[in-house]
């Protein structure tokens, strides 16, 4: 094979590849044209292929020759995305959600945004991404050199020009598909489509030379396993520090390559997408190392001494006569090359323009922000400009370090660079107090550390680095040697290097945050970063804006003029025209309220970055940015919210409290109700019975034929009925006396077991053929009490007769218990009987209240009413004692009972 | 202001959560498995092969584990998302959302 046959497949492939990204992108405009989104375009299975980006020519050609020298370390590149994208949950769901919350651009406008919208840091992590993505690039220009070189060996070809035209035409492609528009958010469909199809084209390239090799070359797995033994190295050995450490570094790059935010954070267009690329990502990550070793090893027995391991998956084949195979091969290390550097260049490019660019220009001009003229075609040409530029600066960094060097070796240099994101990244989703001040030490730091000790010395001893300065330090100062910093020698100059950068990167972040003061937009930022998923999403978040609220005047149009030059005319009036509405006004110009600025900034973010977006309204609005108080302002609201919430708690608690009062009085009222109304029927009955008979009985007395035996009789009848009304009627007297509180007490001194002796003898009047049981307790020495004794004795008498009445049981029996205690003295008096139902528990003590209905009570169901008012006006009480096995009352009244005069004073 | 996470959730919540946890997990556990090849190879009995095979088989676990794992996730993600846009779906009848990248 020669060049005459790869120039045009190479040439072929990209057409191919450019027809590709053309339909794609014509597909979406349709698409967008209808009204729908791309649905095939962003799917899942599109997103998962995107990422394989990570996977460049230093995987395609270096993991073979990176296996054929160190073994199995190749591996760790692999194990640490997969690590991290199988813990997604952790940061991955974040980061985009983040991403997409705040339409971020790209790495450096993610942290930029996080520590206030500082342009400076953006700048920061531009400048570091390209330094790393530099030697990145150049490894890929490298791979494609290599590649032409090892068909044409027997042509004198200058692996140097090549690489500058292949520069040249990536450059052009991706001029072409990634800066076609400004892209409100920053998604490039056929770009995305574009390197699916080369992901896809690289694996099978892959797997096509792996299967050869195993069934093929060798007889199977089995076979193949026994060549790895038998070339097996001591070199090939595992290095605990170094796999432990690759496997972190790997892990941390495809988090912090610009490329990878890119397609990751970006050009994501669903977060769901990221659940499936969890384990179909690291699928596609194993489909492409599970060949490696295989190769590897059937490459270090098929081929002489002396070849170049890196390129074993081309001349592998080729050397056995698979020309198809070398082919297929080649293209798939192409595609592997052009989709790293195309994704590169459109990240970087974005860096660049927004947060370098950009800013100079609007600087430049500060007077005039305002005035017309279309900012995108500036923005686009910058980012044209800065793809250039970085091609370009790969392809020099090819050209000086010669491109002699192992593959890998140049990707883990461009890997630790990127890592020095790490702190300030993790830091801005994680940690609130993490400040701007913090993450530019921290970035600065890093970043110094990894020059001085990875980059620089890349470039091999005497290029930068002079070799007196590698081995005896600057200055002759030893601990400061690029490899053995402060005297830590010995190490894997890699890890040396990650550890120490990492290091004093992280110290200077945490410093740097501990001591400063953040300003109030950062601490906007950080609260929406960190606390993302609390949010939901950010449009609602209440108070928490970039911009205070004080009004202004006649800024709206000026932000549309402004807003116009960068989404361009019909997208800025349409976005106008919908938050005039959303104010309930009409026309294009809505007022500059906080929340409508906020909104506009984000909008214009997704064009031109955060930074950039939040400094031309800042300029256009002037000093309206948020400040401390209306931080505290906003806190104190929510706290104020949240303090009424509590009171309106504890009230409606204390209304449901009354309401269960009002409705227990009420169905006490509506059963007194019922109660008097039978008590009426009942005590005209009671009054009727007797008036019944005296009248019948006066009407026989008027008779003439009465003799005077009946006439004594007839009397006496009328006698006892009359004194039976008379004693209803007495009672009634004495309860309604009693109510109200008109009773004159007589006080006397008593022995309350006298007392109770004088009751129990009373009562034995009652059903006098019933024996009862007394039981009585209290203290030996008696209780000796001052009260009204009477009254007090009439409530004895009525309890012990209700209690001789009413006891069901067949051996009678009542316990009552004397006790004194604190000044009152306690009575309980307790029957053996059935009780007292639970629901009538409650109705005893009123008037009237009867339980049977029988005559055999002979009262009117006053007594236990009665009783209450007595007790009451003796300063005590009377109740009910549920769970006693028996009907059971308790007495309770003052031992001494002070004089009227003296009580109602109290 | 956040909402209050309740102390005590339904079997079915609970169950999601216990799936978080293990997506947590899954990540450390993998680490420190694939560390053992770099503690076997002091030895020497495994070979590069059997490392290989071993750290493939590993590979493979992982992969499906998660699998698993981002089905139940992913419903999880759906609710959220759900719960994000309601709010959101008021203001969208007067704000015609525009698809994502439409340009001019």
């Amino acid at each position: 094979m020669t060049l005459n046959v790869l120039i045009p497949a190479a040439l072929g492939y990209v057409v191919f590849l450019f027809l590709i990204a053309s339909l794609a992108e014509r597909r979406a405009e349709t698409l967008r044209a209808a009204g729908r989104s791309p649905r095939f375009l962003r799917s899942p299975l599109i997103y998962t292929l995107s990422l394989s980006v990570y996977c460049t020519a230093w995987t395609f050609y270096g993991a073979v020759g990176y296996a054929a020298r160190s073994g199995l370390e190749f591996i760790t590149i692999y194990l640490g995305p997969t690590l991290v994208f199988v813990g997604w949950w952790w940061l991955l769901r974040k980061l985009v959600r983040v991403g997409k919350a705040q339409r971020v651009t790209s790495i450096a406008d993610l942290i930029s945004a996080r520590y206030g919208k500082s342009n400076a840091i953006g700048v920061l992590v531009t400048l570091l991404a390209v330094c790393a993505t530099t030697p990145y690039i150049a490894l890929q220009l490298q791979s494609i050199a290599l590649s032409f070189g090892a068909f044409a060996a027997d042509q004198s070809l200058a692996p140097r020009q090549l690489a500058m035209w292949v520069a040249v035409g990536l450059a052009l492609f991706t001029i072409l598909f990634g800066t076609r528009n400004l892209d409100a958010n920053e998604q490039h469909h056929g770009v995305v489509t574009a390197i699916a199809v080369e992901a896809v084209v690289k694996l099978v390239a892959l797997l096509a030379v792996g299967v050869w090799v195993v069934w093929g070359l060798a007889d199977g797995p089995s076979d193949i396993i026994a060549r790895i033994t038998a070339v097996e190295r001591p070199e090939w050995r595992i290095q605990p520090a170094r796999w432990m450490g690759l496997t972190f570094l790997a892990g941390v790059a495809i988090v912090t390559l610009p490329r990878m935010f890119q397609v990751m954070v970006v050009e994501n267009a669903d977060e769901t997408h990221l659940s499936v690329a969890s384990w179909a990502f690291p699928l596609y990550l194993m489909a492409m190392s599970l060949f490696v070793l295989p190769i590897a090893a059937a490459g270090l027995t098929h081929l002489p001494e002396g070849m170049n391991p890196d390129l074993f998956v081309l001349t592998l084949p080729q050397a056995m006569g698979q020309d198809t195979l070398a082919m297929l091969a080649f293209l798939g290390g192409f595609s592997a090359a052009t989709s790293m550097v195309i994704i590169a260049a459109i990240a970087l490019a974005t860096m660049v323009s927004n947060h370098i660019v950009v800013p100079l220009w609007l600087a430049s001009r500060r007077a005039s922000a305002s005035e017309a003229g279309d900012m995108r075609g500036l923005v686009l040409n910058a980012r044209r400009l800065s793809i250039l530029g970085i091609l370009a600066l790969g392809y020099l960094y090819f050209a000086v370090s010669g491109g002699s060097r192992a593959l890998a070796a140049i990707g883990l240099i461009a890997f630790a660079g990127m890592a020095q994101v790490l702190p300030a990244l993790v830091g801005a989703l994680y940690w609130r107090g993490a400040s701007r001040v913090g993450a530019a030490a921290g970035l600065v730091t890093g970043a110094l550390a990894w020059f001085y000790t990875l980059f620089l010395p890349s470039f091999g001893p005497g290029v930068v680095l002079s070799a007196d300065v590698m081995s005896a330090g600057p200055f002759g100062i030893e601990w400061l040697r690029p490899h053995a910093l402060f005297a830590v020698e010995g190490m894997d100059p890699l890890l040396h290097a990650l550890f120490w950068s990492l290091i004093l990167n992280a110290l200077a972040f945490i410093t740097g945050s501990l001591v400063s003061f953040p300003s109030p937009v950062e601490r906007v930022q950080s609260a929406q970063f960190v606390n993302v998923f609390d949010i939901g999403s950010g449009d609602e978040r209440p108070g928490a804006r970039g911009w205070s609220r004080e009004a202004a005047e006649n800024e709206a149009e000026d932000l549309l003029a402004m807003s116009q030059r960068i989404l361009g005319a019909t997208e800025a009036q349409a976005f106008f025209e919908s938050e005039t509405r959303r104010q309930g006004k009409a026309g294009f110009l809505p007022d500059p309220t906080p929340e409508f600025l906020d909104r506009l900034e984000r909008e214009l973010s997704g064009s031109v970055g955060a930074a950039t977006s939040h400094a031309m309204i800042a300029q256009i609005v002037g000093g309206r940015l948020v400040t401390v108080d209306d931080l505290m302002a906003v806190a104190s609201e929510t706290a104020q919210i949240m303090e009424h919430s509590a009171q309106l708690e504890a009230k409606s608690e204390e209304l449901a409290r009354t309401a269960r009062q009002l409705r227990e009085a009420n169905a006490m009222l509506q059963k007194l109700s019922v109660q008097k109304d039978s008590f009426l029927s009942q005590i005209s009955h009671e009054l009727r019975t007797p008036m019944t008979s005296i009248r019948a009985f006066s009407e026989i007395l008027q008779d003439d034929e009465v003799t005077p035996d009946e006439v004594a009789r007839y009397a006496t009848i009328i006698h006892d009925e009359s004194i039976r009304l008379t004693r209803l009627l007495d009672d009634l007297l004495d309860l309604s006396v009693l109510e109200n509180g008109q009773v004159n007490l007589d006080l006397q001194e008593a022995d309350l077991a006298a007392l109770i002796d004088r009751a129990l003898l009373a009562s034995n009047s009652v059903l006098p053929q019933r024996h009862f049981a007394i039981r009585r307790s209290g203290p030996d020495e008696g209780i000796a009490v001052r009260t009204d004794i009477g009254r007090l004795t009439q409530v004895f008498i009525n309890v012990i007769s209700n209690a001789r009445k009413y006891c069901d049981a067949t051996e009678p029996e009542l316990r009552i218990d004397m006790r004194l205690r604190g000044g009152k003295v306690t009575v309980d008096l307790i029957d053996n009987g059935s009780g007292i139902p639970k629901e009538s528990q409650g109705l005893i003590f009123e008037k009237f209240a009867r339980l049977t209905d029988t005559h055999q009570a002979g009262g009117a169901g006053l007594g236990l009413a009665i009783c209450r008012e007595i007790m009451h006006n003796l300063g005590g009480d009377i109740a009910y004692l549920p769970g006693q096995g028996g009907a059971a009352f308790r007495v309770t009244f003052a031992a001494v009972l002070a004089p009227r005069a003296s009580r109602a004073a109290r | 202001m956040a909402p209050r996470a309740p102390l005590f959730v339904e079997r079915q919540s609970y169950r999601r959560r216990r799936v978080m946890d293990g997506a947590r997990i899954l990540p450390v556990v993998g680490f420190v498995l694939t560390l053992l090849p770099a503690l076997w190879t002091q030895s020497g009995r495994m070979g590069t092969a059997g490392e290989a095979i071993y750290l493939f088989a590993l590979w493979l676990g992982l992969i499906v584990v998660a699998a698993l794992l981002s089905r139940h996730l992913r419903r999880e993600g759906q609710r959220a998302a759900d719960q994000a846009a309601r709010p959101r779906a008021a203001a969208s009848e007067t704000t015609p959302e525009t698809p994502p990248g439409a340009a001019p």
